[in-house]
């Protein structure tokens, strides 16, 4: 399957790779949150999971987190019938365990977790960094590529320069949580940082428990 | 706009300035607010008056049409400046003017979180509704909480985070509460974005109030049972 288009991931999603082959082929539908899309990607890839299906919702649900659940209830509905198996690629992002809960009640797995900045690091490690870096504001590729559409045209930052000490002064410093080797990408994330005002730290991370988890499946 | 150009505060009625207010209040015109303010003491409104029937009833229409999606955080904080630049003017005229007072809050972000957008929102809600604020700011461990109750013998306690991660450490604040003996002498009251009722009531607070308003109308409520039961 070509890259899918960060826009498409923001704003639409993506539908299944392979419905038609469901039932042969495809007996496990990633139900991921667009921001995943090309780490998962990535992954089967390298893995060569062919048994595993990718479909995502839209990444900007996370400006409504508590709109997650019930946009998970709806696309499990829609596709269960046509795989074995459906594994969501959330963690709690925001919702409280109410994601948790709606998994449980379809009776459908997720991966562990508070948010993809932690299980990108590795949970237990994260866990472990967070009582020293509470005040880290945290990207990884894709919100670096998406920066605009997640951080600076959302808080309003583009028309009112004024509010970025409002929003991010109790902030530290910018953690580039980097999933790949992107020199780019590299110099996007130093220069949100610089746009935001903060320190500037870049981790490589790779994959993390996002590997693991997907192995599991 | 041109027509908005034109207005000229002091040229409005008193009924169509408070309503001018609510509209500059919506779209964050700290200015406007100000001179509007000045305006009305200046017609010999009580500063009590002005802060209830044009910052809080403007700030109370900015905060349903952030619930209801219709307004964003910026707009909200923008909105935020304007009153607290409002109140600012007010606040030193309030204190001699004897407005009425509901009660005293103490209010903080729990431990490992920075963020108080909603927090601060509270805080300017609550001291428009005529509550003594005490604000300990970001990342509070139990023991600055602590302190703050022994200190401050507010009526009220209310703890926020914005994080899933931080968001049980409102139950560490509430069961040393509760070892020491101190938890009937407070109203706890918590709110954050990831928070709900059912967690509210797991941990034992009083009640969860999902936004600025709610929490205002929330702490009035246990403050007039408070004053049925002692009257």
């Amino acid at each position: 399957m070509p890259e899918p288009d960060d826009q498409m991931l923001t704003e639409t999603g993506l539908a299944p790779e392979a419905p038609g082959r469901a039932g042969a082929r495809g007996q496990v539908l990633l139900l991921a949150c667009g921001a995943l899309a090309h780490e998962i990607l990535a992954l089967k890839r390298a893995n060569g999971w062919t048994h595993l299906d990718l479909m995502c919702l839209p990444a900007k649900l996370h400006l409504w987190p508590d709109r997650i659940p019930a946009a998970v209830e709806a696309a499990v509905a829609e596709h269960r019938g046509a795989y074995e198996t459906i594994f969501v690629v959330y963690a709690d992002c925001g919702t409280g365990g109410l994601l948790q809960a709606k998994c449980a009640e379809l009776g459908v797995e997720m991966v562990e977790g508070p948010h993809c900045y932690s299980f990108f690091e590795g949970n237990a490690v994260f866990a472990e960094r967070a009582e020293d870096e509470f005040d880290a504001f945290y990207l990884t590729d894709f919100l670096v590529r998406q920066f605009d559409a997640f951080v600076w045209k959302p808080m309003g930052l583009g028309r009112h320069p004024e509010l970025r000490d409002m929003l991010f002064g109790n902030y530290s410093k910018l953690v580039y949580q980097a999933q790949t080797e992107d020199p780019a990408l590299e110099a996007k994330a130093r220069d949100c940082a610089a746009r935001l005002g903060l320190a500037y730290e870049r981790r490589f991370t790779g994959y993390g428990d996002l590997a693991s988890a997907l192995a599991r499946v | 706009m041109a027509d908005e150009e034109d207005i000229i505060l002091s040229e409005l009625s008193d009924d169509e300035l408070v309503l001018q207010m609510h509209d500059d209040l919506y779209d964050g015109l700290k200015e406007e607010i100000e001179e509007a303010v000045n305006i009305l003491l200046g017609r010999g409104w009580a500063p009590y008056d002005v802060l209830t029937k044009a910052l809080v009833a403007g700030m109370t229409i900015v905060g349903y049409d952030f619930r209801d999606g219709i307004l964003f955080v910026p707009e909200v904080l923008l909105a935020a400046n304007a009153m607290k630049a409002g109140m600012a003017i007010l606040k030193p005229l309030l204190a001699e003017t004897g407005a009425p007072r509901m009660g005293k809050m103490v209010i903080g972000t729990v431990k490992g979180d920075i963020h108080d957008i909603g927090k601060n929102l509270v805080s300017m809600m609550m001291e428009g509704a005529g509550f003594e604020v005490v604000d300990l700011g970001i990342n509070n461990a139990v023991e600055k909480y602590l302190d703050a109750l022994e200190a401050e013998k507010p009526d009220i306690l209310g703890m926020s985070a914005l994080l899933t991660t931080t968001m049980p450490y409102m139950k560490v604040v509430i069961d040393t509460l509760k070892e020491k003996g101190m938890r009937d002498d407070y109203v706890v009251l918590v709110g954050g974005a990831p928070l709900n009722e059912e967690f509210g009531k797991a941990i034992g607070a009083d009640a969860y109030c999902r936004d600025a308003a709610v929490a205002v109308e929330t702490a009035k409520q246990f403050m007039s049972r408070k004053h049925n039961q002692t009257a």
